[in-house]
């Protein structure tokens, strides 16, 4: 087993879930009706505790790495933690890291949107997660498989509200039906890079640590296609010829939008004003 | 063997110490139910100090706690975490670790018949046996019965509640919301 690529791996799972997690708590106080509002920052709460799993993990497969596997993934590591003269911890992997390594989907980054377009982007993801974690829990890392057996009943219950919400919108007033074909807009070109794997996302998943994410697209269109029906809209053809087909990508290899920086700034601004700060 | 009997014997008899000293620290969320009710204590080992030494107590051995969160994200893991080895140490036990494992994932189901009884107390309605719910499928409803009537005319207010693990419900009969620890 690769255990740079491991720690790459996890750190990718880690950045998607912290990334949207943060993002969807940008509603908190600020929801449509107030359940709803409860309903978003419970999500992200549980993205939270995903994405805590992750770094934990990481952080402990780094700290145990021999000094060449370490300068294998030098470019992964905080900086400013270099100083602290300790072992590595979740904290520093979230509050630390510059732009260009995070290694989350550009989708999880993107702004909030109205509700429409928050609703989408959690159904996209959860109907990705909920097919990802399935795999994971199957492969050779206890750790992973762990994590993932945990997340798998959260996500379940993310994917049925996220879903109930797309059928309302698309299939209610002309006004929902309208905000979430533009959602579906803006958000579908970003969909494509959760099926386009990065070198080290092969190499983990050729080792039979990791999931080939390429394996899922079927699956998951068919999810998407399910509900799609139901609330009247229309899933956009993929043509891979006609050039319609444009997906967004980086993210995976550090190469961000320019929202990202933003949300960093905001999410980091205490750890990197008071390096080292204990709560 | 003699000795590794004994030892046994006495490391068991601290264990079952512990786990009903377990029953003490309560769910900072639901201060009613113990962590042990709850089920999210899986297991508690310990290895009692050589004893026969004056002064030396069977409490000064090592032990280790461990603990599953309910969802991934539970901030009252970190609360509770503390809450036990500060309740030990009021016992005496000064060396115990408490550690996280999640798999197998905690279920509703383990949460004991004496729990879902002092929920029901508290006015939250117990989750019912896990069957289908935790499914991705749409638009399911599963019968709740109110914590106060006992009536099943109850509906869905909300699938998120005030914590990670309640929903909440609206008794068309008593006229009464209340939340549903909902299954998991």
């Amino acid at each position: 087993m690769n255990a740079p690529n491991l720690f790459q791996y996890c750190l990718h799972l880690a950045d998607n879930v912290l990334i949207l997690s943060q993002r969807n708590s940008e509603w908190c106080g600020h929801g449509p009706v107030l359940e709803q509002d409860i309903a978003i920052t419970n999500i992200s709460l549980d993205l939270l505790g995903q994405a805590r799993n992750m770094y934990q993990y990481a952080a402990a497969l780094y700290n145990k790495l021999s000094e060449e596997e370490k300068s294998a993934v030098e470019f992964l590591v905080p900086r400013p933690w270099k100083i602290f003269g300790r072992e590595l911890t979740e904290d520093d992997l979230a509050f630390l890291r510059d732009e260009r390594q995070y290694l989350n989907l550009l989708l999880v980054e993107l702004p909030k949107g109205d509700w429409a377009l928050t609703i989408l982007r959690q159904f996209f993801f959860s109907a990705f997660q909920i097919i990802f974690y399935q795999q994971l829990q199957q492969r050779e890392d206890a750790q992973l498989s762990a994590i993932a057996e945990k997340s798998l009943k959260e996500v379940a219950y993310h994917l049925r509200w996220s879903s109930e919400w797309v059928v309302r919108m698309g299939d209610g007033t002309d006004e929902s039906n309208r905000r979430i074909r533009n959602a579906l807009d803006e958000l579908w070109s970003f969909t494509g890079e959760m099926f386009l794997p990065s070198t080290y996302e092969l190499q983990v998943a050729d080792e039979g640590f990791g999931v080939n994410v390429a394996l899922l697209k079927e699956t998951w269109l068919q999810k998407v296609s399910e509900v799609f029906a139901e609330a009247r809209l229309k899933v956009p053809q993929q043509d891979e010829t006609s050039g319609k087909s444009w997906v967004q990508s980086g993210g995976k290899e550090g190469s961000h939008t320019e929202y990202l920086g933003y949300i960093l700034t905001d999410m980091q601004y205490l750890q990197r004003t008071f390096p080292d700060s204990v709560w | 063997m003699v000795v590794a009997t004994e030892n046994m014997t006495s490391s068991s008899v601290e264990e079952q110490k512990i786990w009903q000293i377990l029953q003490e620290v309560k769910d900072p969320e639901i201060p009613v139910l113990s962590i042990v009710d709850l089920g999210i204590v899986r297991s508690v080992h310990y290895l009692p100090s050589n004893s026969g030494e004056p002064g030396v107590s069977k409490r000064d051995g090592r032990g280790e706690v461990t603990i599953t969160p309910t969802y991934s994200g539970c901030p009252a893991m970190d609360v509770i975490r503390m809450d036990i080895r500060l309740k030990l140490l009021e016992h005496g036990y000064k060396n115990i670790t408490v550690q996280q494992s999640l798999s197998p994932a905690w279920t509703t189901d383990w949460i004991t018949e004496e729990g879902k009884r002092k929920l029901k107390e508290f006015g939250i309605a117990p989750p019912n046996p896990k069957q289908q719910f935790c499914t991705s499928e749409m638009f399911k409803e599963e019968a709740v019965q109110c914590p106060f009537c006992n009536s099943y005319h109850t509906k869905q207010v909300s699938r998120f509640g005030s914590t990670a693990c309640k929903a909440v419900y609206h008794c068309d009969n008593c006229k009464e919301n209340f939340d549903y620890f909902k299954c998991h």
